[in-house]
């Protein structure tokens, strides 16, 4: 094992080779291993990727903390279904109206932003916390007098995805391989992630990324340096919606089905804790994080079961039993892992660094003798 | 011509003016220094010309008004700011300090070229590059805030305080290097606490009292001034 792992230390490309060949077998491997429910899972789990990265170009690299972000996975979602559903009888292919939902999450980025740009911390969380219920009050209320959002109901019958003929909500066959639905949108997401990857990575060490990271550290500072610090939060706001706006979309034809309820705080909240414990600022844990906080309930399901089957019946509720877990686990995180499970190179140090401060602070008192 | 040029500058917080409508000049390549007592507005001068506070009054630097510009466009054009108290970036290395510094220039040779130029003026800064800024001592943190002053190229550099909190030697060598940077030929607008040590490195003076300017002139003089010599150096 460890040879292997030092063999693929010294040739990335086998790595990166392996890696590609692990994701393209892992919905069969996991649909036969765990179950056929499970590939549905997988695709969640690229979901909440992408939706993580998003959130993280907010949080991590911009330091704005936001709270209302499932708003623009919800105004993805809604796009896709108007512009692709029986609801107004509008059937547009979804490369129209996937980037045009990214855009108006982006517009509605750029709008929640605008009012916000002199709030920081605290305060800047409890306003997007109000604008993310905002979206969703409207969602559920947009019924009437002109029915736009269909109410508490939710919008149905949303069109699949179809590439060139072959729709994705269809169990096809293909060169004898029998693919499932959650099989075929696999793929498709798992593209649509290694995308958002690739655009996250580039982004951080980009210009626009060091000035994210300065605005983060020392907003006077940073327009001091010549940084246009309004229009570089806005753009943090802009790109982190546009990558929610753009899962919202996939979420919308991969359920074929929609409703309010699907976007509330605890959505929110739950992306933000994504990041938080896999890592704030770091790509490969944001990515962790999203995999674990989504694999992880479905997988305490399970307990219900095996009380099942020792007790007889269900003495905790798992549902119960997974918030709690799930507590347990935040508060463990913040004890003995604070800067998340993967921490970024500077969280790292910074991290690392409390403990060398204040033997730095001890030795800056003699080195201007040195 | 003046490279910059303030005719009635007020600042206000709130109800509270801070500056009274002052009028100075800084010449090219010359070293102006501002002192004066603490809450005298020497620093809200340089948030006034920065655009960091509300302020009033003409604002012209190498031609061009500066007054109500945002502070991203003051320093895009030239001027560049060591606030008090450095405003470092704390927990980034100081590398990527230096890197923002040079935010506004494009061309990546000049700047690469440059930050080598700066760790041969502070080399303390090149053996600690890829340390974090905030576990730098006082002194180095102000090499690195004026280094990152300079990887923009600045025409006029405001330095706010250069020696506060600092160790009498680090003073010293902060201050040599702010006669290294005025011998490049960078105007430099020093605002000071410590007089004795602004006067005897600046050229020109100017003594601000509550909001406003009471005197000025060739440092030398203001030196010599009876009256500065019984406020400010203690003599």
């Amino acid at each position: 094992m460890t040879a292997l792992v030092a063999r693929l230390r010294r040739n990335p490309l086998l790595a990166y080779g392996l890696l590609a060949v692990l994701l393209l077998l892992l919905p069969f491997l996991v649909g036969a291993g765990l179950g056929r429910g499970w590939v549905r899972v997988l695709d969640f789990v690229l979901l909440y990727s992408m939706l993580a990265l998003g959130l993280n170009i907010v949080v991590g690299y911009a330091g704005l903390l936001d709270l209302g972000y499932i708003a623009f996975y919800a105004l993805g979602a809604y796009l896709f279904a108007w512009l692709s559903s029986p609801h107004f009888g509008i059937h547009l292919p979804f490369w129209l109206v996937l980037p045009t939902g990214a855009a108006l999450a982006g517009l509605f980025g750029v709008l929640l932003g605008a009012p916000t740009l002199r709030l920081r911390g605290d305060y800047l969380a409890i306003v997007t916390l109000g604008f993310g219920e905002i979206i969703r009050i409207f969602m559920n209320n947009l019924d009437a007098p002109i029915n736009v959002t269909n109410g508490p109901q939710g919008i149905n019958l949303i069109d699949p995805i179809r590439i060139a003929g072959l729709s994705l909500g269809q169990t096809t066959q293909l060169a004898g391989i029998t693919f499932s639905p959650p099989h075929l949108y696999y793929y498709f997401f798992l593209a649509m992630t290694l995308a958002t990857v690739f655009v996250a990575l580039r982004l951080q060490d980009s210009r626009i990324g060091r000035a994210w990271a300065a605005i983060r550290e020392d907003e006077v500072a940073a327009a001091a340096m010549g940084i246009n610090t309004r229009n570089i939060k806005l753009l943090a706001f802009a790109m982190g919606a546009m990558f929610g706006g753009l899962a919202g979309g996939l979420f919308a034809a991969f359920q074929g089905f929609i409703s309010p309820e699907s976007f509330n705080l605890m959505e929110s909240i739950m992306i933000l804790c994504m990041i938080v414990l896999g890592g704030m600022g770091n790509v490969p844990g944001v990515l962790l994080g999203a995999f674990l906080l989504t694999v992880l309930p479905e997988a305490l399901r399970y307990v219900g079961d095996w009380q099942r089957a020792v007790l007889g019946n269900v003495v905790v509720d798992p549902n119960d039993l997974r918030m709690l877990l799930f507590g347990l686990a935040m508060v463990m995180m913040m004890l003995y892992r604070p800067a998340g499970l993967i921490p970024s190179r500077q969280r790292r140090r910074e991290f690392d660094a409390d403990d060398g401060v204040a033997e730095q602070e001890q030795a800056s008192l003699y080195d201007a003798g040195a | 011509m003046s490279l910059l040029r303030v005719k009635g500058l007020k600042v206000h917080y709130g109800g509270i003016q801070a500056v009274r409508g002052i009028d100075f000049e800084v010449g090219e390549g010359e070293l102006v220094c501002l002192i004066g007592a603490n809450g005298a507005g020497k620093s809200s001068t340089l948030k006034g010309l920065m655009g960091m506070v509300q302020c009033s009054g003409q604002v012209t630097f190498g031609g061009t008004r500066l007054s109500n510009l945002a502070t991203h466009a003051i320093a895009a054009r030239g001027l560049s700011l060591v606030p008090e108290g450095r405003g470092i970036f704390g927990r980034l290395t100081v590398a990527e300090n230096l890197d923002i510094g040079a935010y506004t220039r494009r061309e990546r040779a000049y700047v690469r070229a440059d930050l080598e130029r700066m760790y041969g003026l502070f080399p303390r800064l090149a053996e600690r590059r890829s340390q974090l800024a905030g576990t730098l001592s006082g002194g180095e943190q102000q090499m690195l805030a004026m280094a990152r002053a300079m990887m923009a190229r600045p025409r006029l550099l405001l330095l706010d305080e250069p020696s506060m909190g600092l160790a009498p030697l680090m003073v010293q060598k902060i201050y040599q290097t702010v006669a290294d940077i005025a011998s490049e030929g960078v105007a430099i607008l020093l605002v000071e606490q410590n007089a004795h040590l602004a006067l005897h490195t600046s050229q020109r003076g100017y003594v601000m009292e509550s909001g406003s300017i009471v005197l000025s002139g060739p440092s030398q003089a203001l030196a010599n001034d009876p009256g500065v010599k019984a406020a400010y150096l203690g003599e």
